[in-house]
């Protein structure tokens, strides 16, 4: 389904983000992207999407590259692709339907966005996405009177929306409480699986990582230095990715499962779980 | 442990101690000077003397004359006109040119963003009574000349304020709005809009408040409105009249703001 060529970027002060990746997603499959700060994960997802302008290398989509678009035919091929993000990015102002809707722009003319009369289609779509993450009820509150959890589930919608080949996932989880990250990350492999959508899930929480992706992909400084099954994450592992650290307890153990939490690496979030 | 042995911790140190000490002195003295400039030409048996004159004039003008208030009624409702109008315009030709202005909306860094911002700064640097004046000398007097001052000069404060708060929207939303495939247009619609909508309100009636109070003493220069009485009024000593227009325009001033009050609480 995707598919990255040695995908480069250097950011114009000299920053070299991402050198020479080379990564294939197939469809239905949920990748998580994992490595410190700074790796170039928000820089990969968005090379992806064009948001950020990749240096060198390719990026295909079932065989269309994406890395050679312009224009129209560049935000074509971008309602293929839904993006969610870390602090959700909803246009707050904008009622929840609104911002479901809005995922369709790519769809329609600027008239018919304007006056917000989109295709009944659309409207009976976004009833269904809506439904499916759980927020029916509140499809005319503005969006800045929700949580973080519901407002994660109208980016979730939003994504949807489009009827994406592709998700990319920044962060989903970094604003939001170890119940509630765990909530949206299981509704994010239970709708990737039901659409069979290749995904890319940028995330801090190796634990959480582990226990709802099927493969894991370790970024440092812009080279993967890991690709393979979560439950291969060995110490050894974690220091090539993060450098190091005491890994011991914050990698999932085989006994763990979703009734006992593992443990937390961050002190203060033990008490929390 | 004595005293020497503890950490040492100054916000300061003695030089910039020592600086702001003579940035203070140096502020008084200009002060001084300053007061000795203005002093040396002032007649102080006329300064003396205020307190009565003042009284005088104020004695003149109790009690307003109530019945001149039916006169007061059309240039009123000009004044009110010519600040709306005005203050109309300004918002149809200001937007653009805020958008034009915005680092991150405007079509090119080097050559068009400059441009916008001269010309906020040109329609900000010349006030509305100066526009008037020039106005009025091509145009004729009347209230055309008015509205077409006040528009001038709001230009460039609702350009400024405006694109101000487009430098300042959260870019993640039109990331966001960008990453579904929405076109330019749309990604203004949806991304953009909503987030300076709140502040495009709050400066607009800001500005028609602004603009009511200017727009009372264009009519001084002969651009129409209440100012025209005033100036009437004050040529022949009419001091009971001068005051009932005082009076009208405190009055409006009020209700108007009271008015863009209630928008701004309205709105956000």
């Amino acid at each position: 389904m995707l598919r990255l060529q040695g995908l480069t970027k250097r950011y114009p002060t000299g920053d070299l983000a991402l050198n020479g990746v080379d990564l294939e997603v197939p469809a239905g499959q949920v990748v998580g992207l994992i490595g410190p700060s700074g790796a170039g994960k928000s820089t990969l997802i968005r090379c992806i999407n064009r948001l950020v302008e990749p240096t060198a290398g390719s990026v295909f989509l079932k065989d269309e590259e994406l890395t050679r678009l312009r224009g129209a035919a560049l935000r074509r091929s971008r309602r293929r692709m839904g993006m969610i993000f870390q602090e959700y990015a909803l246009v707050e102002r904008l009622t929840v339907m609104e911002n479901v809707l809005s995922g369709r722009l790519g769809y329609v003319g600027f008239w018919r966005s304007y006056l917000r009369r989109f295709p009944p289609a659309d409207i009976a779509r976004a009833f269904g996405t809506l439904d499916r993450v759980g927020l029916r009820e509140f499809v005319d509150k503005r969006a800045d009177a929700l949580s973080g959890g519901q407002r994660q589930r109208v980016g979730i919608a939003r994504a949807l929306q489009q009827e994406p080949d592709l998700l990319l996932v920044d962060e989903p989880t970094a604003s939001l409480d170890p119940k509630t990250s765990r909530q949206i990350m299981r509704l994010l492999r239970e709708v990737c699986a039901e659409r069979s959508l290749a995904t890319i899930i940028n995330i801090h929480d190796v634990a959480l990582a582990q226990m709802f992706v099927q493969r894991i992909v370790g970024l440092r400084q812009g080279v993967v230095v890991y690709d393979g099954a979560p439950e291969g994450l060995t110490p050894e592992v974690l220091t090539r990715i993060y450098g190091e650290e005491d890994w011991t307890r914050s990698i999932r153990r085989d006994d763990d499962d979703e009734a006992s939490p593992p443990v937390i690496e961050e002190a203060c979030l033990e008490g929390l779980t | 442990m004595s005293d020497a042995a503890l950490p040492q911790w100054r916000r300061r140190t003695t030089r910039a101690e020592l600086g702001r000490w003579f940035g203070w002195l140096a502020l008084v003295a200009l002060f001084v000077f300053c007061w000795e400039i203005m002093t040396q030409d002032t007649i102080w048996a006329f300064v003396t003397d205020a307190p009565t004159q003042g009284a005088d004039i104020v004695g003149r003008m109790l009690p307003p004359r109530w019945s001149y208030l039916n006169a007061l009624w059309g240039p009123l409702w000009d004044t009110l006109n010519i600040a709306t109008l005005g203050t109309l315009a300004a918002i149809v030709l200001g937007v653009p040119v805020a958008f034009l202005a915005a680092r991150n909306t405007t079509p090119s860094v080097t050559f068009i963003r400059p441009l916008a911002l001269l010309l906020i700064v040109a329609s900000r640097s010349i006030n509305a009574i100066i526009w008037a004046l020039l106005l009025v000398s091509i145009l004729g007097p009347g209230v055309l000349a008015g509205i077409i001052a006040i528009a001038l000069r709001s230009i460039g404060f609702v350009a400024k304020l405006l694109y101000e708060a487009i430098e300042e929207i959260d870019h993640s939303q039109v990331e966001a709005v960008l990453a579904t495939g929405a076109s330019p247009a749309q990604v203004m619609d949806y991304a953009i809009v909503p987030q300076i909508l709140p502040a495009f309100a709050g400066i607009s009636v800001f500005r028609w408040d602004i603009n009511i109070r200017e727009s009372t003493v264009l009519g001084l220069v002969g651009a129409g409105g209440i100012g025209l009485q005033l100036e009437a009024s004050l040529n022949v000593l009419a001091w009971p009249q001068v005051s009932l227009i005082l009076v009208v325009i405190l009055a409006t001033v009020v209700v108007s703001e009271w008015v863009s009050a209630r928008v701004r609480h309205a709105v956000i």
